[in-house]
């Protein structure tokens, strides 16, 4: 915390905190969905979670949130998020979920504005510093023309910059991001990630998400873990998790994996008759 | 956790602060008035019209005697009596019960997110009508006290309606809302099952039950004022508090948690405060529909759907709503009164209606 600029009007104060997962075992009643889990992530690191369907995606990243019971540790910077106060592991981690609940009859101004709730006690009113980090993200996000609009009356993609904006103004060290372009089309899905990406360069921020499409993943994550049946079962650099042979063992996949300049992209491929 | 941002609170006085806040201090303003203003109407109109200068003068009368200040141009004996004895304490009651129905509704829709949601739906109306229908059927006493036994028992079944739908809710999974909401609604089923019974036990008091259920606020006396008051008043302080944290909880559990709330102690704690404004209106007034359904919509659509501003409207066009309705009652048919159930509906659904319609053209 100590690095944090306290009270700084800026969404760039602090920095990417390293987030360390460690024996991370995690179940719905008897089913076991995460097995021993063991992940690093370095300050300013971008690690996309990538699997099949089921393999614990999800439930990983609502694990290290503390949403989810497990057992194992989280650690940020260090310190083990067990038994943190859940307003102070707020201020640490943001987190945007794949299907975000957009209230209705709410102006964006207000939902961004609710990113402050962590920094202030619960019954108070906005401070002028909150009002300020809300509207500084708003403007770095170009949300500054909808501030009074619903959220019902945004576009997915502006919708998707919203949330990512209530992310933004907690000033968090850990981004999660659960599917951030599960909703968007291609090129929306690009802006989204290009922002990401921007933010987290500018701002040191370290980022943990999940991400569907693995040419996207293998662009845009410096670092890549494959989730199956629970278990980390590669995990480095894209180009050496996406391969071929992973494709095909853990997706049951026939695809190439084409080695591009920022990274590998994924070509299915269908089967001969 | 405040100690880790000493800055925080001077340093960056922005410029961002002035343009926000007046719109709906404006609208809050407006709710004031309207309720001040409905409290007037409900004053002067009646059986026995008061003119409205003399009674302003007989009210800062009583109100500055104690300073030894005399206001002239009062009412005359018979005026006073009727306005301290029965307006007065009746526009108060209705427009505390209106508050508080009012500000429960929206309270209850903001916790399970749904729009259908009013002060009623987990057993608080169903058990507060068995209460009410078992004493009056059965009880051998009027009072404990100062205090009627119907009003008591249907605070207590109002209370045991809400317990018993918390409780089954819990059991069956957590405070996780839709399994609250489908207990309550067992539990509603189950007590009105059980009050339809009572009630055709005893047909001789058909007419008394019937009365009550309706709703009415024609017997109200200042011990009524000051039985609900305190209760009322906490939990209606407790609610605009938590209106802030409903904003939260709107954008779903797993955020909420995220953002630093607990999702299911703020549900317990909104539904708690919600139910003993409820069952405390519903103890001096029978069930008074569609305020707690209606009044939070209309807000709504005035002013937004942030809670923190819904609540406190609520409360407000909440209780000049009803002081509204109790004025309608009683000169529509005067000197005979019109159960102010029938004309909350009456009046209420009509305006609703036509206000979904505004909304639906303007878009």
């Amino acid at each position: 915390m100590s690095r944090r600029t306290a009270g700084q009007a800026t969404t760039r104060a602090g920095g990417g905190a390293r987030v360390e997962v460690v024996g991370l075992t995690a179940g719905y009643g008897r089913t076991r969905v995460l097995d021993a889990v063991r992940l690093t992530v370095e300050p300013g690191g971008w690690l996309a979670v990538i699997g099949p369907n089921g393999s614990g995606k999800s439930t990983l990243l609502r694990s290290i949130l503390g949403f989810h019971p497990h057992q194992g540790q989280v650690r940020i910077d260090g310190i083990p998020t067990i038994g943190m106060p859940r307003r102070e592991r707020a201020r640490f981690m943001a987190y945007a979920p794949q299907t975000p609940v957009l209230p209705d009859g709410v102006t964006t101004r207000d939902y961004v504005g609710l990113g402050r709730t962590p920094h202030r006690p619960l019954l108070a009113a906005p401070r002028a510093v909150d009002r300020q980090v809300v509207a500084d993200v708003m403007e770095r996000l170009g949300l500054g023309p909808m501030a009074e609009r619903q959220l019902a009356t945004l576009s997915g993609g502006e919708q998707q910059r919203a949330v990512l904006a209530r992310s933004l103004a907690q000033q968090p060290r850990v981004l999660l991001l659960d599917e951030p372009t599960g909703a968007l089309d291609l090129g929306h899905a690009q802006q989204v990630l290009d922002l990401v990406d921007l933010l987290r360069r500018q701002d040191g921020l370290t980022v943990v998400s999940t991400l569907h499409d693995l040419t996207l993943a293998g662009q845009y994550a410096d670092r890549l873990a494959l989730l199956s049946d629970g278990r980390v079962v590669a995990e480095g650099v894209p180009a050496d998790v996406l391969t071929a042979e992973a494709l095909s063992r853990h997706y049951g996949a026939r695809a190439e994996v084409v080695h591009g300049p920022s990274g590998p992209a994924v070509l299915p491929v269908r089967s001969p008759d | 956790m405040t100690t880790t941002t000493p800055g925080s609170r001077s340093g960056t006085a922005s410029a961002a602060a002035p343009r926000r806040g007046r719109r709906p201090g404006l609208a809050l303003g407006g709710a004031a008035l309207a309720l001040v203003l409905a409290m007037f109407a409900g004053v002067w109109v009646g059986a026995l019209p008061l003119p409205p200068g003399a009674v302003v003068a007989t009210l800062l009368d009583r109100l500055l005697s104690p300073l030894g200040v005399a206001v002239p141009g009062g009412l005359d004996g018979t005026q006073t009596a009727v306005l301290l004895q029965l307006r007065l304490p009746r526009v108060l009651l209705a427009s505390l019960v209106g508050a508080g129905l009012a500000i429960s509704g929206a309270a209850y829709q903001g916790v399970f997110r749904n729009p259908l949601a009013d002060p009623y739906l987990l057993g608080a109306a169903a058990g507060a009508g068995l209460g009410a229908t078992l004493v009056i059927a059965y009880s051998p006493v009027q009072s404990v006290g100062p205090v009627g036994i119907v009003p008591l028992a249907a605070f207590a079944g109002a209370l045991v309606g809400v317990g018993c739908a918390l409780a089954l809710g819990t059991v069956a999974g957590g405070s996780h809302s839709p399994t609250l909401l489908l207990a309550g609604i067992a539990v509603a089923a189950f007590l009105a099952a059980a009050q339809t019974l009572v009630q055709q036990q005893n047909t001789e008091d058909l007419r008394k039950i019937y009365g009550w259920m309706i709703g009415q606020l024609g017997s109200s006396q200042w011990s009524d004022v000051v039985l609900v008051l305190p209760y009322l008043g906490v939990a209606c302080a407790v609610l605009l508090c938590c209106g802030r944290a409903l904003d939260v909880l709107a954008v779903g559990d797993d955020e909420a948690s995220s953002l630093g709330v607990h999702p299911g102690r703020l549900r317990l704690l909104v539904i708690l405060a919600a139910s003993l404004a409820t069952a405390t209106a519903v103890s001096v007034s029978g069930l008074i529909g569609f305020v707690g359904l209606v009044v939070p919509h209309i807000v709504r659509r005035l002013i937004g759907g942030s809670h923190a501003r819904v609540l406190p409207m609520s409360l407000l066009v909440g209780g000049a709503f009803l002081v509204l309705a109790d004025l309608v009652a009683r000169v529509v048919l005067a000197p005979a009164e019109l159960p102010i159930g029938v004309v909350t509906a009456f009046v209420g659904a009509p305006f609703f209606a036509g206000l979904l319609w505004a909304g639906a053209r303007r878009r």
